[in-house]
């Protein structure tokens, strides 16, 4: 009886901790998906590096750009900030952006999870904001000789929420 | 001579911990207002554009100035080698270590991101004085516990005075240091100047000394221990001496100040015309804090006691206080004279001061974490004395070093 | 003064006359707004001691209650979605709102005469505030602009001690809307950076420059120190200038006319 008994229990605390691994293998499999459907990521077959090494790396990629944005004056190359969060901000019916650090959303959904504090949107725009002034002022200063298509089709691109090239 | 006992402080322990209590509900308090100004932003505070530097500034300055004074007590003893200054050196060494610990406290806490103090302590500019300074403070931290250790343990007795003396050349540095954040700017009338740095260096010897004065007073009174009218005659004397020389100070940098036609405005607002500035300044730093205290120090009756000698160090303190508060602010709050010979009817968008007085009006957080700071330094020398030998029995003529006392006697 | 220049300035600025609704003919011909790089687009190498970027400002032509380059300034670095924090003082808020190009009125004291000019970050070659900065977050890029950077500033506001000019602010309060362009966060100090999104994307100008050109009043000329044909320097050899607080010997990269 007392065998059966604690055969009984070793079972359901087998069955438990089952049921818990399980749970967290499909939030394992959540966390490889927070690309969010409406935003322009989804659209793409791949991040600007392969998924597992943006994955591990993005943050050494995201400061060695910041440090040659900030000193060096260069903000067009695929790896800015900008551009990771101009294609990676989803919208809401309405068409409306969501901010990218808000609960769920595409960097914090992540965050979250592996409990790393995210310091960038202390002051970084979660929103492509403002980048109409790029696009209008780039075609007022067309003289200039800037090549408006190929901004476009960098990462750092103007928002213009239809576009879907990355 | 007599061998000096050190005892831990034995006051009982109802009013050991009330006063624990008292001094980590102050440094609670203090942390709380630095929370919210952290959380919230600066706006909380009376700081501004034009004020940028607020209450935090002079606390944590006059700690820190108080902190290489407090040091100074050690250093008559073993650099000096005067011996009737030896017994006081531990308590001084401690007392000098909180100190700064509470002054530091304050000036991190002020900051606007205190969550990269890492980036400060890893990211040097070397041309920045505000960077040595960090050297100067956390080497005066190891410095300071080096030279109590050589104070306190036989085997550290034979390297106490080459210690000790680098210690008392490092307290210099450091209060050059402290000077000099305010002496290089260039751009700031009042500032401008290499008097500020050997200023800052004799009132660190009177606001360390006045604090010393205060926490020796009240832990022997607080369990019976005695001080003999020479010794309380001594520091009284040396008080003296170094209150009248910021007195001196003040007086030289206000007329090298004064000397040079192009600075005889912000000398009249100081002076003259500054309102707050101008009151806090004589009222607060000549009268309150030197010339008040000197009349006490030296006069025939009241300079005899010992309560009126420690409200001279109390008030001392206040001057200090009142120092900084113009120092530091004062002189933020008088417009930077861009345009030589024209009166600046407007600056930028209205109620943007530039060529008015910058108004700044200081906010309880600010002062709170000021107090806060404070309690940190007194706790450090409260649990310190307590747990450690830092206190002699004794102070009294008999016990004090008799032939050092009589000689100057 | 090239042709092929010519040509190209002129067309930029009839377009900024006709966007300001005024017609091409109203901008006075003669003065070169602005250098052209012919190899202008977003650039790809870290910028070189080549360039240092200035200007020049001729108080005679800064006019009394116009405020446009400051407001171009505002809208152009998102400082106009700054807000006053709920319970802040209104007067004490004015002073603790950022701001990078201030308009400053002053009256001689012998004479009377009223002088206006646009006061910001004067971009020192040897700036006070970066001799200062404890961690080298305010530093001088390559091409002389003077910038901080916001990822290793602590905000211990010592810079702004420094600053002869009163040209920086400190963010005091959450910043909640900010633009791509302009990052901006509670806690660090920030000045004038003359534009530097418009400079790295190769479009040679500011927001206060191109606004003042707008309003017609020229009063702003924006280019390269370094160039000796460039239009800056063009400026600067025709009418005699001067930097604010020149005793300081800190050799600014704006210049002033006229005071």
């Amino acid at each position: 009886m007392a065998i059966k008994a604690i055969t009984k229990s070793g079972l359901l605390v087998l069955a438990a901790a089952g049921a818990f691994l399980a749970s967290a293998g499909a939030r394992a499999e959540q966390v490889g998906d927070f690309v969010l459907p409406s935003s322009k990521a989804a659209k793409v077959e791949n991040c600007v590096e392969p998924t597992e090494y943006m994955r591990r790396n993005h943050f050494e990629v995201i400061r060695h750009q910041r440090d040659t944005t900030v000193y060096g004056g260069i903000r067009s190359t695929k790896h800015s900030l900008a551009g990771c969060v101009d294609c990676h901000v989803g919208y809401d019916e309405s068409g409306q952006p969501l901010s990218v650090s808000d609960e769920g959303q595409f960097c914090s959904a992540c965050h979250d999870y592996a409990a790393v504090t995210m310091n960038c949107f202390d002051c970084h725009a979660t929103v492509p904001e403002g980048e109409s002034w790029n696009h209008e002022t780039a075609a007022l200063h067309g003289h200039l000789g800037i090549d408006l298509a190929a901004r476009a089709a960098g990462p750092d691109a103007p928002a213009h929420r239809e576009g879907s090239q990355q | 001579m007599k061998r000096i006992v050190y005892r831990e402080w034995r006051l009982e322990p109802a009013r050991y911990w009330g006063l624990l209590a008292i001094l980590l509900s102050v440094i609670a308090i203090g942390g709380m207002a630095a929370l919210y100004m952290e959380h919230e932003g600066h706006w909380v505070t009376g700081m501004t554009n034009s004020v940028v530097w607020g209450v935090p500034h002079v606390f944590a300055v006059f700690l820190i100035l108080a902190a290489s004074g407090a040091l100074n007590v050690a250093s008559i003893g073993t650099v000096f080698d005067n011996a009737a200054y030896k017994p006081l050196g531990r308590l001084s060494g401690l007392l000098a270590a909180g100190l700064l610990v509470g002054g530091l406290l304050v000036l991190v806490l002020d900051l606007g991101r205190p969550d990269r103090l890492q980036v400060a302590m890893t990211t040097y500019n070397f041309s920045s004085i505000f960077a040595w300074n960090i050297f100067l403070y956390s080497g005066f931290l190891a410095v300071t516990i080096a030279y109590l250790w050589t104070m306190a343990e036989r085997k550290g007795n034979k390297f106490m005075k080459p210690v000790g003396t680098f210690a008392f050349l490092w307290r210099l540095a450091l209060t050059t240091g402290t000077g000099s954040i305010f002496g290089f700017l260039v751009g700031r009338e009042a500032y401008d100047t290499a008097i500020l740095a050997p200023m800052f260096v004799v009132m660190s010897f009177a606001y360390g000394l006045a604090v010393y004065m205060l926490v020796l007073f009240y832990s022997f009174d607080a369990d019976d221990r005695p001080i003999g009218p020479v010794m309380l005659k001594r520091l009284k004397n040396l008080l003296g001496l170094f209150v009248s020389a910021v007195l001196y100070f003040t007086l030289v940098y206000h007329l090298t100040k004064l000397y040079g036609a192009k600075n005889l405005d912000v000398e009249t607002f100081i002076l003259v015309t500054g309102g707050i500035y101008t009151a806090i300044f004589w009222v607060g730093w000549v009268l309150i804090g030197g010339l008040v205290p000197l009349g006490i120090i030296y006069h025939p009756v009241l300079g005899q006691e010992r309560n009126w000698i420690a409200a001279a160090a109390g008030l001392v303190i206040a001057g200090g206080l009142a120092a900084m508060y113009v120092v530091i602010i004062g002189s933020q709050a008088y417009p930077l004279e861009m345009f030589p010979g024209k009166t600046v009817l407007e600056f930028g968008a209205p109620g943007d001061v530039g060529g008015a007085v910058a108004p700044y009006s200081p906010s309880f957080p600010e002062i709170l974490l000021g107090f806060g700071g404070v309690g940190v330094g007194l706790l450090i020398t409260a649990v310190g004395i307590r747990v450690l030998q830092f206190l002699p029995e004794s102070l009294t003529d008999r016990d004090v070093a008799p032939a050092a006392g009589a000689a100057s006697a | 003064m090239k042709p092929d220049k010519e040509k190209i300035d002129n067309g930029r600025r009839s377009f900024i006359g006709a966007a300001a609704g005024v017609s091409a003919a109203v901008v006075a011909p003669g003065v070169v707004l602005h250098t052209v790089d012919a190899t202008a687009a977003p650039r790809t190498e870290p910028v070189t001691d080549l360039h240092r970027w200035g200007m020049l400002i001729d108080t005679s032509k800064c006019a009394d209650g116009c405020s446009a380059c400051v407001s171009a300034c505002d809208r152009e670095n998102g400082l106009n979605l700054q807000s006053k924090p709920l319970g802040d003082d209104p007067l004490k808020w004015d002073n603790q709102r950022a701001v990078w190009i201030r308009k400053v009125k002053l009256q001689d004291n012998t004479t009377g005469r009223i002088t206006n000019l646009p006061l910001m970050c004067q971009h020192c070659e040897n700036p006070p505030c970066v001799d200062v900065c404890p961690t080298g977050a305010s530093f001088k890029r390559a091409d002389g602009l003077v910038l901080v950077d916001r990822h290793t500033c602590i905000g211990c506001r010592y810079c702004m001690m420094a600053c002869p000019y009163k040209a920086r602010s400190f963010i005091h309060e959450k910043v909640d809307q900010k633009l791509t362009r302009a990052p901006r966060g509670k806690g660090c100090v920030e000045s004038c950076t003359l534009c530097v999104h418009r400079l790295d994307e190769g479009d040679i100008s500011t927001a206060c420059a191109d606004a003042c050109n707008a309003e017609g009043h020229q009063a702003i000329v924006f280019g390269d120190l370094n160039d000796p044909d460039g239009p800056l320097r063009q400026a600067l050899r025709q009418v005699p200038s001067r930097q604010i607080r020149q005793d300081l010997g800190l050799n600014t990269g704006v210049r002033y006319s006229g005071i």
